[in-house]
């Protein structure tokens, strides 16, 4: 005979059915309102898949790091354990490294930005800048205008902060002043109070677009007419194919704009190094909200980066990552051409995504299961609208896979497309309607 | 009938099975895998790697990728534990090489993993084993293509009427079901359905207390645990399933005693039927009249903080290490695998 186990306690007989049922979650009703709209989401769920590697991931933002000259960083490592190893262990400066801070400004100076170190904020990653701008600004209910699309980690955030995103529409030119005027004006008429306006104005996530030259000084024009703050966030700005950066907004307008800027695309995201430059009252209530977060960044990391920025070629580095994405571009855009002529997207001339908008009918949120049956993952558009809408695009990233894996992606990619649109044309089913809203975020689909 | 559940399970006793191999068994769990059920077998996998350690189990856990096999190779454990949901880790194919390798299983053996997989033919089997099972059609998508959509959606709810469940033939956790009251919602649902599986099943919505109801063999035949109640706020879909807080689950269920059995005997026939193994859960509808219904079985239920097994198993007053490791022990000495008939 088998052995078998003991049921603990005595339960002898058929056992007495429980009065209360169990939520499984004993504190239920102690969540406050804000965590009310968080959800799991099958999407989410679908991606654990992508992480295999018989799925070509055109999901992921993460940056390819494989070209890190990673003897160097080790030798970097060395150093500052070795010779700063008692600061770097230690806690540090709430507001960031004071000597870091100084490197940022020759960073930024890249981008014609002209700062003091003492108006730079470091932060775990802007991610966390983006944060504590949300923490010190937005009251439930606040206006946030963003972009249509967005950034879906920044409308995670917002939504955290129980925001309410307005979008404003984008052309290939980048938001379009005309429509950001009507929309700020509107909301002026209706009383509701804007705190600031968020965007991407370099190698947009997820458009690929770019704020024009001409239009930086009419956006900030309109912004500070209706007397809106504008968030600038620029992770990608340096990181453009054939052009030099274009100037950033701050660099036009130092007491309306706040900048977050970040090492993760342009070294390396795992040191979780990123910052705020803002004007000097805002930037006292982010040192104070970033105290009250996480006492201070890193040291480890900031000394780490501090070392690299000033013992090696970062520069170098950053031209052989627009190089090398230059190429993953061009693969893209070659595959896609080839594979899904019916599609439309634009070319980036920078950055990570191509925006690809889908043949008439098709909702990317639907097709994902099929996508990842054919082992291909993109992030579907409704990730990137505060109300989930945008299921006629999808985001491509070109960043992680290797030109090879690019093409193989778009080649399944085009397989899950016909097989949609014959199932769409069999039932003549429209997309479906937005419903849920934005997935909280995950590092994949950054 | 011997096949009559005792709720909760039976008195039983220690020692366990390492005293028979003379040291602790090595069981390699088998958790993730290439199906959109990733994520939930991963956290299956964990939850029962840490069980069966707290019970002095020696435990590996291994993805299904190409490192799998020379890991068995070189790791020859005692038994291998899938623990993966969808695809290949429940339509018999990864229990097929893991025969193949000649190593022991736990749980129900492929050909019978094949069935219970296909929700239509499980549900053949149920009902020719004389359980009630909501009145279905299996479509594949093709068929639509072959007698346009709008004619054969007609058919559908002219001979199943309204409201009807549309669920892909194969999958869990709810992936692509849609609850469809109106017919013009049907369209939608089907697409849904058919971008995770390329056969629809649609069958009559019933509706009554939603039960699940696991069965557990420790070698003595199989015995159903006390079903457990769901009551969720909305649909029961995949966010209501892994988000603690929606749903309110009774276990044991609220249910007086003769239904109480009337439950677990539906469970263990249709566990007996399919020629399951080890352990299953089935999901029934218990209607107002008293009729049990059979709508699938799973022959690896979820084992996550909020599934319904490891739930009925705490109900019944188990330890989850120890009854996992029961399940070892009754697997290792039950008959070799492969020589089953099932």
């Amino acid at each position: 005979m088998t052995e078998q186990p003991l049921p603990h306690g005595t339960t002898s007989g058929t056992p007495t059915s429980s009065a209360a049922g169990t939520r499984l979650d004993p504190w239920l009703g102690a969540y406050a309102d804000r965590t009310h709209g968080m959800r799991s989401s099958e999407i989410r769920a679908l991606f654990a898949v992508a992480s295999r590697p018989e799925v070509v991931s055109l999901a992921g933002g993460m940056p390819f790091l494989d070209g890190l000259p990673l003897e160097v960083l080790s030798d970097v490592a060395s150093r500052v354990v070795a010779q700063r190893g008692l600061q770097a262990l230690q806690y540090g400066s709430g507001q960031g490294d004071e000597t870091l801070r100084e490197q940022i400004l020759d960073v930024m100076a890249l981008e014609g930005i002209t700062a003091h170190p003492d108006d730079i904020v470091v932060t775990t990653g802007s991610q966390q800048a983006l944060d504590l701008v949300t923490r010190v600004f937005i009251n439930p209910g606040d206006v946030v205008v963003a972009e249509a699309p967005s950034y879906v980690g920044a409308l995670g955030v917002f939504r955290a902060y129980q925001a309410d995103v307005v979008h404003v529409e984008i052309d290939a030119h980048g938001l379009v002043p005309e429509a950001l005027e009507t929309t700020l004006a509107g909301l002026a008429a209706a009383g509701r109070r804007v705190k600031f306006l968020y965007t991407v104005p370099n190698f947009h996530n997820p458009a690929g677009v770019s704020l024009s030259l001409e239009r930086r000084p009419r956006i900030l024009e309109i912004a500070q007419r209706y007397g809106v703050l504008v968030l600038e966030d620029n992770p990608y700005g340096l990181l453009g194919f054939d052009r030099e950066p274009w100037p950033a907004l701050r660099s036009y307008d130092e007491d309306g704009v706040i900048y977050l800027g970040s090492f993760s695309k342009t070294f390396a995201p795992g040191y979780r190094v990123g910052w705020a430059v803002a004007p000097h009252a805002v930037r006292e209530k982010l040192v104070l909200a970033s105290e009250s977060a996480i006492l201070c960044p890193s040291n480890a990391s900031q000394i780490a980066i501090s070392t690299y920025l000033s013992t090696c070629d970062w520069r170098g580095q950053i031209k052989a990552y627009r190089e090398m994405y230059r190429e993953r571009r061009d693969a893209m855009i070659a595959a896609l051409g080839e594979h899904l002529p019916d599609a439309t997207w634009n070319v980036p001339d920078g950055g990570f995504y191509t925006w690809v908008r889908l043949p008439d009918g098709l909702d990317a949120r639907d097709m994902l299961p099929r996508a990842i049956t054919a082992r291909v993952a993109y992030v579907s558009g409704t990730a990137f609208y505060y109300d989930g809408s945008g299921g006629d695009h999808m985001r491509l990233s070109f960043c992680y896979p290797t030109p090879e894996r690019i093409r193989e992606g778009v080649r399944r990619l085009a397989g899950v497309v016909d097989g949609e649109r014959e199932l769409v044309e069999l039932f003549g089913t429209a997309p479906s309607a937005p419903g849920d809203a934005v997935q909280a975020p995950s590092p994949d689909v950054f | 009938m011997s096949s009559t559940p005792s709720v909760p399970g039976p008195s039983l006793s220690e020692p366990l099975v390492g005293d028979r191999l003379g040291r602790a068994p090595r069981v390699a769990l088998l958790a993730g895998g290439l199906s959109h059920e990733r994520d939930v077998s991963m956290r299956s996998g964990r939850r029962v790697a840490e069980a069966l350690r707290s019970a002095g189990v020696e435990v590996s856990v291994h993805d299904v990728d190409a490192d799998l096999l020379p890991a068995l190779a070189d790791l020859q454990p005692d038994l291998v534990w899938p623990v993966l949901h969808g695809a290949s880790g429940e339509d018999g194919s990864v229990r097929d090489i893991v025969q193949l390798s000649g190593l022991r299983l736990l749980g129900t053996g492929p050909r019978a993993s094949r069935v219970a997989w296909s929700k239509p033919i499980a549900k053949t089997v149920a009902a020719r084993a004389g359980l009630e099972t909501p009145e279905f059609v299996t479509l594949p998508q093709t068929l639509f293509r072959e007698l346009g959509a709008s004619a054969v959606l007609r058919m559908i709810v002219a001979r199943l009427g309204l409201p009807v469940v549309v669920k892909p033939s194969r999958g869990g956790s709810a992936l692509g079901v849609s609850l469809v009251r109106e017919a013009d919602d049907l369209p939608r649902a089907m697409v849904e359905c058919f971008s995770y599986s390329d056969t629809a099943l649609v069958e009559r919505a019933v509706t009554g207390t939603e039960l699940a109801a696991s069965v557990v063999d420790l070698g003595e035949g199989p015995v159903a645990l006390p079903p457990v109640e769901i009551v969720a706020d909305g649909p029961y879909d995949y966010d209501a399933r892994y988000n603690p807080g929606r749903v309110e689950y009774f276990a044991p269920a609220r249910l007086r005693p003769e239904q109480v059995e009337a439950v677990g005997a539906a469970a263990v026939t249709a566990h007996r039927s399919l020629g399951l193994m080890g352990l299953s859960r089935t999901d029934l509808i218990l209607d107002e009249d008293g009729v049990v219904h059979f709508l699938e079985v799973n022959v690896a239920p979820g084992m996550t903080e909020t599934s319904l097994f490891p739930q009925a198993a705490e109900a019944a007053g188990y330890n989850l290490g120890t009854l996992y490791r029961s399940l070892v022990a009754a697997s290792l000495a039950a008959e070799p695998a492969g020589l089953r008939p099932v």
